[in-house]
């Protein structure tokens, strides 16, 4: 145990105690045992482990999509057009007779992107025009703050339809609109938190030692506005989804014949009285992704909130 | 060197404008000479913390003239400054950073001034502020309230400045811990030859560490004295002795006064 602690590496099945030891090593040590606590915390949680096991089966069939496919999501097949779930088309055929169980599972790419893409563009834009608002203040916080208040003042779905207009129709630029409207609730909760600490002695220390600005806001400030930022866009994230497939199902995000579930939803309303399979199964599929989302939010607010010790 | 390392002159900060204006520090000039403990004592709200932002460079309105070891402390954050005056605070709760580690706090004035051996400057500092090399890769959460004013110290030491300003260091701690702190405080000093600036409400803490000690009320300066000549009650204002007297816990010519106002009122 002591020659363990000394190298700082885990020795064989040793590995609970090293991520629990009183005396610690190194950085990658002190790293790891906050996780590990943070994981403990997180898994006593059924519903954050429901929510956690939604996402995770939602980036499997998004990876593994081919091979959890029946067939071709393209295939058309007219002469087995509108058919109901059955052992040959787990949950039934639509209008041109492809599979939509096979196009669910091809969807979820594109479902997975466009939520990550939308994360990627938004949190670190949101959080970058919070945190420097908030620590810079006077002109460059009112000038940064009406302009969340500009993006504010519009519903987030009508906001995109006006950007998917002006930029055209498709995928990428239903990405880019949901991002562009999905920045400014981010900034404004980044730059409240700024507030909170930008007086703290820690900072006055560091401003103290001659860090600049940049250094303070990236370093000191950005590392306590992070976990109110991923449980806010991991809690977005279900309203991501909607939005996205909401521009699908005016025909204004992916384009078909992508198997894009607000797309399927929307070409599925035409048959639901007849066959209902069509628009319920993307229709659930968006339900139960959402609420995935939505658990593993709650479950993070859990676990990182700060103010929850 | 002779002289005085710190001298301030006609120091003022007011917040607020208009009808709310206040004058926080009112015209205050004093020189602190090299080596020295010079204590600034009043309470709550009489400027004393003021007057530490203000010479540290962390609030940069103010007017007068300030200079710390020949150098004129500037209107505007002067990077260069960090070497040669650090601050330590009163709450060790709120000044270390949640997130880091004693290490990452340590090495961050190290970066920013890219000096280098940083592990060999931290391990030194840690050694002097009495913690042990495992302490390095705790979190403030891990810590006591004792261990984390003895980072906050090492982070104030560790780019080997000249001038410390101690802004009640102890009032947060609790009574067992103040002890240790203030002597580490002093051995400190000794060791690394530096110059204090203590402000405190507590006359035990002025009179164990200070040579001299201003006394503050409503940004004012009323009286310097040697820590000697407040021992000794020599002081030439009542709201001093009056102060003196409250700090040393209950007096009865205090208490007949205050009853004497009570029956006024």
């Amino acid at each position: 145990m002591t020659a363990e602690v000394r190298t700082g590496a885990p020795a064989h099945g040793g590995l609970r105690a090293w991520l629990l030891a009183e005396t610690v090593t190194s950085p990658a040590q002190a790293r790891a045992q906050k996780l590990y606590l943070g994981w403990r915390r997180f898994a006593s949680n059924p519903l954050a482990l429901i929510g956690l096991g939604i996402v995770v089966m939602l980036i499997l069939l998004a990876i593994f999509a081919p091979l959890v496919a029946t067939y071709d999501p393209f295939a058309q097949s007219l002469e087995r057009r509108l058919l109901p779930p059955s052992g040959a088309h787990w949950l039934g055929t639509d209008e041109l007779g492809r599979d939509i169980w096979s196009r669910i599972a091809y969807g979820a790419r594109i479902t997975l992107m466009i939520v990550l893409l939308v994360a990627l563009i938004a949190a670190p834009l949101g959080l970058l025009i919070g945190t420097v608002a908030g620590y810079l203040g006077g002109w460059v916080d009112v000038a940064l703050m009406r302009l969340v208040d500009v993006f504010l003042s519009f519903p987030g779905l009508i906001l995109a339809l006006a950007f998917v207009a002006a930029l055209g129709s498709g995928l990428e630029n239903a990405i880019i609109a949901i991002a562009l409207t999905a920045w400014p609730p981010i900034a404004r909760l980044a730059r409240a938190e700024t507030l909170t600490v930008r007086r703290a002695d820690y900072i006055a220390a560091v401003r103290l030692a001659g860090a600049s600005d940049l250094r303070i806001i990236v370093r000191h400030i950005m590392p306590i506005c992070i976990p109110s930022v991923i449980i806010r866009i991991t809690l977005n994230m279900a309203g991501i989804i909607l939005t996205a497939a909401g521009l699908g199902f005016l025909g204004l995000g992916a384009q078909p014949p992508s198997p894009e579930w607000g797309a399927m939803l929307s070409t599925g309303r035409a048959y639901m009285l007849g066959s209902w399979w069509l628009a319920a199964m993307p229709g659930i599929a968006i339900l139960v992704v959402s609420l995935g989302f939505n658990l593993l939010g709650d479950a993070l607010r859990d676990v990182l909130d700060p103010r929850a010790s | 060197m002779s002289g005085p390392v710190i001298c301030v002159r006609d120091l003022r900060v007011s917040f607020g404008r208009g009808a709310s204006l206040i004058h926080a520090v009112d015209g205050v000039s004093f020189d602190v000479a090299e080596g020295e403990v010079f204590g600034l004592v009043g309470e709550s709200g009489c400027g004393k913390s003021t007057i530490l932002r203000a010479i540290s460079g962390l609030n940069t309105e103010w007017t007068g003239s300030a200079t710390i070891a020949g150098r004129p402390v500037a209107h505007r954050r002067d990077p260069t400054m960090a070497r040669i005056v650090q601050m330590v605070f009163q709450d060790p709760y709120g000044s270390l950073h949640p997130k880091h580690t004693v290490e990452t706090a340590l090495m961050e004035p190290i970066r920013i001034h890219g000096l280098d051996s940083g592990a060999r400057r931290i391990d030194r500092v840690l050694t002097e502020v009495g913690l042990s090399p495992a302490f390095r890769y705790r979190y403030p959460h891990q810590l006591s309230g004792g261990q984390r004013q003895r980072v906050a110290i090492a982070r104030a030491l560790i780019l080997e400045p000249r001038v410390l300003l101690l802004d009640e260091p102890t009032s947060a701690l609790d009574v067992s811990v103040q002890a240790e702190i203030l002597n580490l405080l002093s051995d400190i000093k000794r060791m690394e030859k530096l110059t204090y600036v203590l402000v405190s409400h507590d006359f035990g803490v002025i009179a164990h560490m200070c040579d001299r000690v201003a006394v503050m009320n409503h940004g004012m300066m009323l009286e310097e004295l040697t820590v000697e000549d407040l021992m000794e009650g020599r002081m030439r204002h009542d709201y001093t002795r009056d102060l003196y007297e409250a700090s040393a816990g209950y007096s009865r010519r205090l208490q007949t006064r205050a009853d004497e106002a009570d029956a006024a009122a």
